[in-house]
């Protein structure tokens, strides 16, 4: 594949001006899939979570799931759309082995969820309102995996695999309408959309949001127009893109590309395109062209929905703070800069933190201690953060280090063995007789066996010379094994030295 | 032994409770003149003898046992092969599912094995019930009874020979526009397509998924209300299943046996569905029985479903548009037989399109063909879209009509059985065949057909319609049961005594002789 030619971004954004749309697919995490009793798992054998119906058996019939309605419903609610009053699904036709009955069953004219918009912010303070055209219900398709091809794709491959325990678990599609004037910050609004679509769905509990299993999926539009022209130009459609960073590295990519095309002379092919996560490019997928003609028709299978405008009200008071309100009431109880309160966010803690402040512990000590030792534990055990300790403990353990029974240096030993299951902070400190060393007896025993050690040290303190003092806390703290309070015992050297207060 | 086959269910069911006979006796009774007379109809696809006997005896046992047992527990059936059965290859006629055993049964046939019934095999049909005659059958057409020279109706041909050749009691069939109660009407059988939702759809090889119907066939009305019995109500697997609570049909028949029970009943005739077109034979059996039905003190009027004429149009569009997209399942990667092409790269696009073309028949590729360009873009509104407006059309005619009348009634086909190849090449006059059956599945409205005498010109049956309101299907079974009993009272027998007795099959004579 001969290496595409990009042009620069600014000179890109010099002739031209980029035009986005996304559609974000969400899988929701009910228990069964969209249309059949079968489980909704990841990372099952192959082909072990199916049955008549999401194999697309002769004679299987789906099954409305009323758990996917709701989280559609709230997700909708969220996404500020209206409910629709009636709506129905709707077939979806094309032959494709991933999907069993080679029709997707979808919506068409008559989505759950329509006339939306979700504002975000982005770094430099700026707010862009993108304007949600629907959200409809549908089913995921099954999961290829094409053998013996250099690409990985179906093209080339010698023979393919399908594993059908996808097929069929429901997704929540959000189609945006066009967003123009993005400009420069276009990469970043695609983005920050994305983040905030993924922090509302994790908000409302419907869905897991890990993007890296696939839980939230965003195809990018992006068509470039060149100044002054009013006319749109051919889009492009970037598929399956599934890391904030790579949503961003795609668009930009993209607006790079098709400028660099444009200014040569050459045109924009409406196609899909393939992410390549590994160099940072896209390539040309299938043509797709507004002409394409799924024959869509109303489902017969499935009565329409017709939701009650009670129970919409009824969802509409479960829905949590939206995400962006929340983080701004968030910050500004917790007094936190800026800087501090983004690592909190960009490591995906804020739910931890702030479960760890409601435990009791003080905001900034849950943020030193979640973004500090725990992101570092973390990191090095390769799992998220928020999985590796409850926030209470990670409360506990900074009581007890405000009442000064630990150390800084104790209580991440104590963290250790916390996340070793050795129980609470508490009985870790009991069990590992890891407890700051309170009373002054063992303290003054073992000062008096430094300075006798050490005579000329005593006598500088007692000339004035007040930081070789240093000298014996040292020799205290190693003769304490760490479990005692340097403060303490520096208070108590000087006292010895006759240089107290 | 030739009297157990004779017996209707209801009949069989009595002895068998009483156990005057076992269900191994009745099975093996049935599977006996399979054998003898089933080379020449062709009812059958596939025959699970052993099975059956296995299942019957089991069913002996615990009868004997002492254990509890349903009304119809021992009674053999036949089931259209368009049914999953998890024991059976399950075809719906096609070359693509040749062979196809399913790893579940349809919710029908779960209810038939828990209600104790003994399955004796698949009946053959229309490949994916498309066909008004079983000449569309991969396997070969099955025979009418009546005159084997003669379809026997489809696409349930198989199913209402099964039982007006004595080979089941009852059988069960599915109708997407006729396919039960048009056979009915040429085999001199009963044939009732229930409610829309009545009965489940979980496991019936979808033709069209917004009229498909299963329903029961038999040789009596109470005998077709028995087996609704065991198959309707709710399921939660067919999101268009009803949830109401149904009465029971079997007492409903039973109450049409009462006397004065066609006493001041309402009896609509549809005036579209009454003129010209009908067989002379046909029309005069009509106008007896409705001469009859008011000497018995029914009340017949004239009502008018004047967008009755766009139905068969309005069919033909929505029936292959929703047939295009239920068939496109059948692509070789899951289930069924795989062709690959004779030459050129083996894709999955072109694997699946040379299966396609291989294993589905003409008739099947046509419907596909007409559903596809009916849903395409820039045609939908004027096809798919209009003929879901005449479909509304039809419902307020038949809501206008129940306004009037308590049932509807017509003749069942417009003709007696005609011959093979008669109709084949001409799909038009084949799709006619359903102009009086097609109307009650747009409207979702329950239809029975049973037999109203031989027509005079040929000697051949003719069948009666009647139709009710949507979930009144148990107003079908009383008057039913009520027009039958006065048929036969008039005529002083059954209507399937009259049909001819079958040879038994000149291969097995042949085979005998040798041996």
């Amino acid at each position: 594949m001969a290496k595409a030619s990009l042009m620069d971004f600014d000179k890109a954004l010099e002739l031209f001006e980029p035009v986005l749309g996304f559609e974000v697919h969400v899988e929701l995490n009910t228990k069964t899939k969209m249309f059949c009793g079968c489980a909704n798992e990841f990372g099952q054998g192959a082909n072990t979570n199916t049955c008549p119906t999401c194999l697309g058996l002769p004679g299987g019939l789906p099954q409305m799931n009323e758990k996917a309605i709701e989280s559609s419903i709230r997700l909708g609610l969220a996404l500020g759309c209206d409910i629709a009053e009636y709506s129905r699904f709707a077939r979806k036709n094309y032959f494709y082995p991933d999907t069993a009955k080679n029709f997707q069953t979808s919506q068409y004219d008559e989505p759950i969820a329509f006339d939306g918009e979700l504002t975000i912010e982005l770094a430099s303070g700026r707010q862009v309102t993108v304007q949600i055209e629907r959200a409809h219900m549908e089913d995921d398709a099954g999961k290829l995996t094409h053998k013996g091809g250099a690409t990985g794709r179906i093209q080339g491959a010698d023979y393919s695999l399908v594993d059908y325990n996808r097929g069929g678990v429901p997704l929540v599609e959000i189609v945006t309408r066009m967003i123009e004037g993005g400009e420069s910050d276009s990469p970043e609004i695609a983005k920050t959309y994305v983040a905030a679509v993924r922090e509302i769905v994790k908000a409302l509990g419907v869905s897991n949001a890990r993007m890296e299993e696939g839980n939230v999926r965003c195809d990018a539009n992006v068509s470039l127009r060149p100044r002054g022209s009013n006319i749109l130009g051919t889009r492009t459609e970037t598929k399956n893109v599934n890391s904030l960073r790579s949503v961003e590295r795609a668009v930009r990519y993209e607006i790079q590309r098709q400028a660099a095309l444009l200014s040569a002379g050459g045109t924009i092919t409406q196609e899909t395109r393939h992410w390549h996560e590994d160099t940072g490019t896209t390539s040309a997928g299938r043509p797709k062209s507004d002409a394409d003609d799924y024959r869509y028709f109303p489902e017969p299978d499935l009565v329409p929905m017709a939701p009650s405008r009670e129970w919409v009200e009824e969802l509409r008071a479960t829905l949590p703070e939206p995400p962006a309100a929340r983080r701004k009431r968030l910050q500004s109880d917790w007094g936190f800069a800026n800087l501090e309160f983004q690592d909190v966010v960009n490591s995906d803690l804020l739910d931890v933190v702030e479960a760890t402040v409601a435990a009791g512990a003080s905001a900034q000590s849950a943020r030193k201690w979640w973004t500090g030792e725990i992101a570092r534990l973390a990191n090095v055990a390769g799992v998220p953060a928020d999985t590796l300790v409850q926030p209470v403990q990670v409360a506990g353990l900074i009581e007890l280090v405000e009442a000064g029974t630990l150390t800084d240096r104790l209580a991440r030993q104590v963290l250790e063995g916390v996340i070793a299951g050795e129980g609470t902070p508490a009985e870790v400190v009991e069990n590992r007789g890891l407890a700051v060393v309170s009373d002054d007896g063992p303290l003054i025993a073992a000062i008096d066996d430094a300075l006798a050690s050490q005579p000329d040290v005593l006598a500088k303190i007692k000339d004035g010379k007040v930081q070789a003092a240093g000298a014996v806390i040292g020799a205290v703290m190693k003769a304490m094994r760490g479990q005692a309070d340097a403060a303490r015992v520096r208070e108590l050297v000087l006292e010895r030295a006759g240089q107290a207060g | 032994m030739t009297d157990l086959i004779r017996l209707s269910a209801n009949d069989l069911s009595g002895l068998l409770a009483d156990r005057s006979i076992s269900s191994v006796e009745a099975t093996t009774a049935h599977l006996d003149h399979i054998d003898a007379v089933d080379g020449d109809v062709h009812a059958f696809l596939h025959v699970a003898r052993d099975a059956a006997l296995q299942t019957a005896a089991d069913i002996d046992a615990r009868r004997a046992s002492g254990e509890p047992l349903g009304p119809l527990a021992g009674v053999p059936i036949a089931i259209k092969d368009v049914l999953a059965t998890k024991d059976m290859p399950s075809t719906s006629g096609s070359k693509i599912l040749e062979g196809w055993i399913p790893p579940y049964d349809a919710t029908v046939v779960a209810r038939l094995r828990a209600a104790d019934l003994v399955p004796l095999g698949k009946t053959n049909m229309d490949e994916f019930a498309m066909g008004s005659s079983t000449e569309h059958s991969a396997y070969g057409p099955t025979r009418n009874p009546w005159d084997l020279e003669r379809i026997p109706g489809g696409s349930g041909g198989g199913s209402a020979a099964a039982v007006s050749a004595f080979e089941a009691p009852l059988a069960l069939g599915s109708d997407t526009g006729g396919s039960i109660r048009q056979p009915a009407a040429v085999t001199g059988s009963v044939g009732v397509k229930p409610t829309y939702g009545g009965v489940s759809r979980y496991g019936a090889i979808a033709l069209a998924s917004s009229l498909d119907q299963v329903g029961p066939v038999s040789r009596s009305v109470l005998d077709a209300a028995m087996l609704h019995d065991v198959i309707g109500g709710h399921d939660p697997l067919d999101s268009t299943s009803l949830t109401d609570a149904w009465p029971s049909m079997t007492q409903a028949a039973r109450a049409g046996f009462e006397d004065g029970a066609l006493k001041g009943v309402r009896v609509g005739v549809v005036k579209e569905l009454n003129g010209s077109g009908f067989q002379p034979g046909v029309k005069q059996r009509f106008d007896e029985t409705l001469a009859l039905l008011e000497g018995a003190g029914a009340e017949i009027i004239e009502v008018s479903a004047p967008n009755f004429e766009y139905a068969v149009a309005a069919y033909y569009l929505i029936l292959p548009a929703e047939a295009s997209s239920n068939l496109a399942r059948f692509d070789s990667v899951r289930f069924g037989i795989r062709v690959n092409p004779e030459d050129g790269p083996l894709t999955s696009e072109r694997v699946m399109a040379a299966t396609r073309e291989a294993g589905f028949g003409p008739e099947v590729k046509r419907r596909i063909i007409l559903g596809t360009y009916a849903l395409s873009a820039g045609y939908y509104d004027a096809y798919y879209g209009s003929a879901q407006k005449v479909r509304t059309l039809i419902q307020r005619d038949f809501d206008a009509a129940f306004a009037q009348a308590d049932v509807l009634v017509s003749p069942a086909a417009p003709t007696t059985a005609f011959k093979f190849g008669e109709k084949l090449d001409d799909p038009m006059a084949m799709y006619l065949n359903d102009i009086t059956t097609i109307p009650a599945n747009l409207a979702g409205v329950p239809g029975l057909g049973l037999p109203m005498g031989l027509a005079p010109e040929d000697g051949l049956p003719v069948g009666l319609q009647v139709m009710a309101p949507a979930r009144a299907d148990a107003r079908l079974y009383t008057f039913g049961a009520a027009v039958e009993q006065l048929l036969e009272s008039t005529w002083g027998h059954t209507m399937l005594s009259q049909a001819p007795v079958l040879a038994p099959n000149e291969m097995f004579a042949s085979e005998e002789g040798v041996v």
